[in-house]
């Protein structure tokens, strides 16, 4: 077994799984919100809707929403969507749901009275929420937030079901075609390394948010 | 011309009658205590004035602009979006829990609503802010967060918060329900003083003595009515009703 070949392959595969994180995070996160904020409305036509989307994201196998994706799209759409992208919808999607369920938690958790602090001082609902609610929010939720984001380094993995080269298909395939179990021990470690960071950035945010409460 | 008028306000919640035709006209300079027992809807008439509720019914106008009326059908009509967010502005709420931005410092607590509400200069705001914390005996209190505050210091904060956006009429909710004795006369001093200004004030409160000295008018208000109101002589000195009598006796028994 060639490790300089190994590990310059696992670090390429890592690149991917580093991308399908990466845009989950930035696409999921704005999406969530929003999915929050409709999941709370008192509009019907809204908040049913979503409703569905988050039981529909949270009560299926994100591997079967990948499949989905990748394989129905063309049938029902008409366009064939490559496999990284698909996966990237695939993610987006799933975490979004999770992601809403995590603000919407987090806005429940202020108390009413922020609310009616801002509004008796003439603020607008758009300020509200940026400058009262949100900052509040960020600080309650990171922990849940925190749990979702190391979940989510792992289940890039899932993205192999749909033929995406990530860090667990090159290892898998090392495995099998060197027969060693040493590939998975290494992939074991980066996925370590990466949640360490990720488990750092979030000890330092509520580090950050702690001069208050 | 009164800085607030209302007339006729009726409110329920689910079914259940908390206002019943509620009327209270403010002067302008004048302090008006609202005493009774809890769930008088005391709060809720508070509540009901500075649009944090809406109305079944009645009418409501600050400094002359009409809030809500009553339409043909009997029902309330509020004015425009507008009018409501340019009447909200004539009036200021200090919470019995304070209700401070956990997240902001005291002086950003402050400044927060003059510049991104009234579009002041953050300078300007910021001088407003720390005359206020003067007054308030917090001047070196502008960088703390709430969190480090007694409940006392973060009700004058609170305040110092409602009179940094200058309005004509300030309410009180109960404003020392949650403090011990101690921080309370830290609060009615507050209070106090600003009655010395001739600020237009509404207090609703359960320390008795206070809305008896501070007040130039008590309402008494039991079971979503108010069943007496008048001057502090007229209200604790020779009250007519048997229900402020039985309200009032053990307040007049104990003397405190």
């Amino acid at each position: 077994m060639n490790y300089n070949v190994l590990l310059s392959q696992m670090l390429e595969s890592t690149l991917m799984t580093l991308r399908i994180f990466f845009i989950t995070t930035v696409f999921a996160l704005p999406l969530g919100m929003l999915v929050a904020l409709g999941r709370m409305t008192k509009i019907k036509f809204i908040r049913i809707p979503v409703s569905f989307y988050i039981l529909l994201m949270r009560g299926t196998p994100l591997m079967l929403q990948l499949l989905f994706i990748f394989y129905g799209f063309k049938p029902i759409f008409g366009i064939q969507l490559d496999r990284v992208l698909s996966a990237e919808v695939a993610f987006v999607l799933n975490y979004a749901a999770y992601f809403a369920e995590i603000f919407r938690g987090g806005i429940a958790a202020i108390p009413r009275g922020q609310r009616e602090a801002a509004k008796v001082l003439g603020m607008t609902r758009s300020q509200t929420f940026f400058r009262v609610l949100l900052p509040q929010v960020v600080k309650g939720i990171l922990p849940p937030m925190g749990n979702e984001f190391i979940t989510l380094v792992k289940d890039t993995s899932l993205a192999q079901v749909i033929g995406v080269v990530e860090l667990l298909k090159t290892t898998s395939d090392w495995v099998s075609s060197a027969v060693s179990m040493v590939p998975f021990a290494i992939a074991g470690v980066f996925y370590l390394l990466m949640n360490a960071v990720v488990t750092r950035c979030f000890s330092a945010a509520e580090k950050h948010y702690a001069y208050y409460r | 011309m009164p800085v607030l008028t209302a007339h006729n306000i009726c409110k329920s919640f689910g079914g259940e009658e908390v206002l019943k035709g509620i009327s209270v006209d403010v002067e302008k300079g004048e302090v008006l205590t609202v005493i009774g027992p809890s769930g008088s809807g005391k709060s809720t008439l508070l509540r009901c004035i500075t649009q944090l509720e809406t109305i079944d019914s009645g009418e409501i106008s600050v400094c002359g602009d009409t809030l809500v009326k009553t339409g043909s059908g009997g029902k309330a009509e509020y004015s425009d979006r507008a009018a409501c967010n340019r009447i909200a502005l004539h009036m200021g709420l200090v919470f019995q829990n304070f209700n401070l931005f956990p997240h902001f410092s005291v002086l950003r607590n402050i400044t927060e609503a003059p510049v991104c509400v009234l579009g002041k200069t953050k300078e300007e705001a910021e001088k407003t802010a720390r005359a206020l914390l003067q007054k308030m005996d917090l001047a070196d209190k502008a960088d703390a967060y709430p969190c480090q505050l007694s409940g006392g210091q973060q009700q004058r904060v609170s305040i110092a918060r409602a009179l940094a956006m200058n309005p004509d009429i300030l309410f009180f909710d109960e404003p020392t329900s949650a403090l011990d004795p101690e921080l309370t006369g830290e609060i009615l001093k507050v209070i106090r003083s600003l009655a010395d200004e001739h600020m237009t004030m509404v207090v609703v409160t359960h320390e008795m003595a206070f809305a008896r000295d501070v007040a130039d008018r008590v309402i008494f208000m039991a079971e979503g009515v108010i069943v007496e109101q008048g001057t502090p002589e007229q209200v604790f000195g020779c009250t007519q009703s048997e229900r402020t009598k039985a309200f009032l006796s053990r307040f007049n028994s104990t003397g405190v």
